[in-house]
């Protein structure tokens, strides 16, 4: 299947992200984002008027209060009053319902951002009411558990060891050194097991971070941005929640979303996989095809810096950003949400023939 | 480039009450779904993507639930969003759906939004302290409580009109077999010699707390082609927010209420809502904002809100007809309460509202508003497809 060719062009044309911390304490949600938006403003030389459209993505669970966005739109300077929308998802699902509201004609450009702190409470704890209250949440299974029996069922399946793995956390954290924004730099050490077969290494830093993305249409796009990345296809898809019913060693929805989102049509030379633990980009990477050529997670991926809400639209920025400085021409970007990749985003970015 | 215009060709909501101890939070959201994919003729294979919504995850304690209710919702293989706008979310992920219809990406989408209150305290869920943060006192009533009182101070409207507003919107609800609250008994001196919650809020000028779920299938004009009923057409929707405190906000009649409503209108091309719509199916979660709200937007001048709720203009029966379905006030699932507006608008112009059925409404409004009077969504259906 083909994805169907849109009315609209529309492009990421900028990105901006904070350093990514293991606690901001020192900081609450508006002030930790505040930078990045203006940030995000500053490179393309708009102000917020100039916004036609708002949305971001975040979570009352780690914040640990109701209605939490509603602090941050101060941050955004709501006045006069804006059109503007909030998911509970992470910003990459943000980032999709503004670029549904830009192919309506209604908006030339989108601002989307989201934030996430994960210090003040046990997020691996926090992560546990994400799953079905009534048969799995009264067990507290957390999320390196769950990633954990992800990465068994790979190694049963003799598509992993842990070898293989330590090269994953390692190639990862390699390419960090170059991200000024990452958490966690050049060689960590594999550790001990946290959960078996997953050893600390394997595992995502815990931090607090939050990134912001500007979408354009057209010939705004172009005004704003020196070589824009284009959104050639978006699509996601869930999968069930109950993992008992799910092959974890394979991942139709990240399939299904890649093949929608025209992901297969031609190669793409970069990829940045939003894959929290080592096992699941050797998901990711079988599902989307990804030879051995494609440059994946240039930015050091989420195992570098896995700020939760903000790390999926980050996949998407980073791999805009390349396509913005000339480093790729065609890039895939995913972001992933739910216990063992339930719920997959791809996106599938261009830059114009130089 | 023209936007595909939207229809709602289905309609589903549970019957809503206090606590829903028969049903999970799956089995809530399965019973709007169904009613609303038999309304439409549909099967769980004709819907293109799910969009739902709900407000904060701390009313059921469960966080994000729709990755749990992806099975459920049969939204296994297909993209499913979450939103959330604090109580706007209703009309909000209504308003999500239908881009994703108007700008083609799908052409049937199922959207849906709940609440099932009884897995906590609504009230105290939103009153948690947070450190150098002003507290929102206990429950919404005491923050909306002064906002009214400065509408009663500015307009010089009689004490008694909140309690006229209350006595209608649960005389309705007894025509709506889906309303919580059906009270058989009441009568304007019951409401007026309840207890005082907030001042000048009294208990029956207050919204219940509610388990109950809505669903809608929105569809594109092929979609509303194959119909088997009447489909409402949306005319125009928007979403508008503002800062929930700053100097110089009006919280009696906030900006971003004006603003989303004018856009509604203008894509609408209405230039006289008073005379050109309807009825109004307006989010009351308190008594007095329907003379705020109807004023807000533009059914009323300024300070004259409250003189249509005193002669009877928004009764059932009225010129302007107001809550036909009994309102906020007598159903009250936050996450659904948005949607639950936008859908009475849309059965009314299919002319399938039943008892609570307007004659000949053509055009009629949805409103929903969340957070501290900043967020704002709302939508205008018609019998008749938008003009392009």
């Amino acid at each position: 299947m083909t994805s169907a060719p849109r009315e609209r062009e529309i492009a990421v044309v900028a990105f901006a992200q904070t350093d990514h911390r293991r606690t901001s304490d020192d900081l609450s949600e508006v002030e930790m984002l505040m930078p990045v938006l203006h940030e995000v403003l500053d490179r393309t030389g708009l102000k917020t008027a100039d916004i036609d459209f708002t949305c971001s993505g975040s979570s009352d669970y780690l914040a640990g209060r109701a209605f939490s966005f509603t602090l941050a739109l101060d941050g955004v300077g709501a006045w006069p009053p804006i059109s503007e929308s909030h998911v509970e998802m992470d910003g990459a699902w943000a980032l999709y319902e503004a670029w549904t509201k830009l192919l309506t004609g209604d908006a030339d450009t989108a601002l989307v951002y989201a934030y996430g702190k994960s210090s003040p409470g046990s997020v691996r704890d926090v992560l546990t009411r994400q799953l079905d209250p009534y048969y799995v949440a009264p067990l507290w299974p957390d999320s390196v558990a769950l990633a954990a029996l992800q990465a068994q069922a790979l190694i049963d399946a003799g598509s992993a060891d842990e070898p293989a793995l330590a090269a994953i956390a390692s190639r990862n954290r390699a390419a960090a050194t170059t991200n000024p924004h990452a958490q966690l730099r050049g060689p960590v050490p594999q550790g001990g097991y946290l959960v078996q077969p997953l050893r600390t290494g394997d595992c995502p830093p815990i931090g607090d971070g939050a990134a912001a993305v500007l979408l354009a249409a057209g010939d705004r796009a172009r005004e704003l941005c020196a070589r824009p990345a284009w959104i050639r296809g978006i699509d996601h898809r869930i999968e069930a929640h109950g993992l008992g019913v799910r092959d974890l060693t394979d991942s139709p929805s990240v399939r299904l979303a890649a093949e929608r989102a025209g992901a297969f049509e031609r190669p793409v030379d970069t990829a940045e996989l939003h894959a929290p633990f080592t096992a699941q980009e050797i998901v990711l990477r079988k599902a989307l095809r990804l030879g051995e050529d494609v440059h994946v997670n240039p930015s050091g991926g989420a195992l570098a810096a896995h700020p939760i809400m903000a790390a999926g639209l980050i996949r998407v920025g980073e791999a805009a950003a390349r396509i913005h400085r000339g480093a790729s021409d065609r890039a895939l970007a995913h972001a992933t949400s739910g216990p063992c990749l339930q719920q997959n985003l791809v996106a599938v970015l261009e830059g114009e023939p130089r | 480039m023209s936007k595909e215009p939207v229809a709602v060709v289905g309609i589903g909501q549970t019957r809503h009450v206090a606590a829903r101890r028969d049903v999970s939070l799956a089995g809530l959201v399965r019973e709007a779904a169904r009613r609303a994919l038999r309304d439409a003729e549909l099967t769980w294979a004709d819907v293109d993507a799910v969009v739902i919504g709900k407000a904060p995850d701390f009313f059921e304690g469960v966080m994000m639930p729709e990755l749990y209710l992806a099975d459920a919702l049969g939204a296994v293989g297909k993209p499913m969003i979450r939103v959330h706008t604090a109580g706007s979310v209703g009309g909000s992920t209504a308003l999500v759906a239908a881009n994703l219809v108007a700008a083609r990406v799908h052409g049937t989408v199922l959207t849906l939004a709940f609440e099932k209150q009884s897995e906590s305290n609504a009230m105290w869920g939103l009153s948690l302290p947070i450190p150098f943060q002003q507290p929102l006192l206990a429950g919404a009533g005491g923050f909306f409580a002064p906002h009214i009182r400065a509408y009663m101070r500015r307009s010089g409207a009689p004490e008694t009109i909140g309690a006229l507003v209350a006595y209608k919107d649960r005389r309705n609800a007894l025509k709506n077999p889906y309303a919580h609250l059906h009270e058989h008994d009441i009568t304007l001196d019951r409401v007026m010699s309840s207890p005082m919650l907030w001042d000048p809020i009294r208990y029956s000028e207050t919204c219940p707390s509610s388990d109950g779920a809505c669903a809608m299938i929105l569809t594109d004009r092929a979609g509303a082609a194959r119909a088997p009923r009447p489909p409402a057409w949306m005319l125009g929707g928007a979403m508008r927010s503002e800062p929930t405190l700053f100097a110089g906000k009006d919280f009696v009649s906030p900006q971003a209420g004006r603003d989303c409503a004018a856009d509604v209108y203008r894509q609408a091309g209405i230039t006289d809502p008073r005379r050109e719509i309807d009825a109004a199916e307006i989010y009351v979660p308190f008594s007095w904002y329907e003379p705020m709200w109807l004023e807000n937007l533009g059914f009323a001048g300024e300070g004259e809100g409250w003189k249509l709720t005193e002669a009877g203009v928004t009764e059932l029966d009225g010129d302007l007809p107001v809550n036909m379905s009994g309102g906020v006030l007598s159903t009250n699932p936050i996450g659904a309460s948005g949607m639950i507006r936008f859908a009475e608008a849309a059965l009314q112009v299919r002319g399938q509202a039943g008892e609570h059925q307007v004659d000949g409404a053509r055009r009629v409004l949805g409103h929903a508003y969340g957070g501290g009077s900043q967020f704002f969504s709302m939508w205008l259906v018609g019998d008749r497809p938008p003009e392009s």
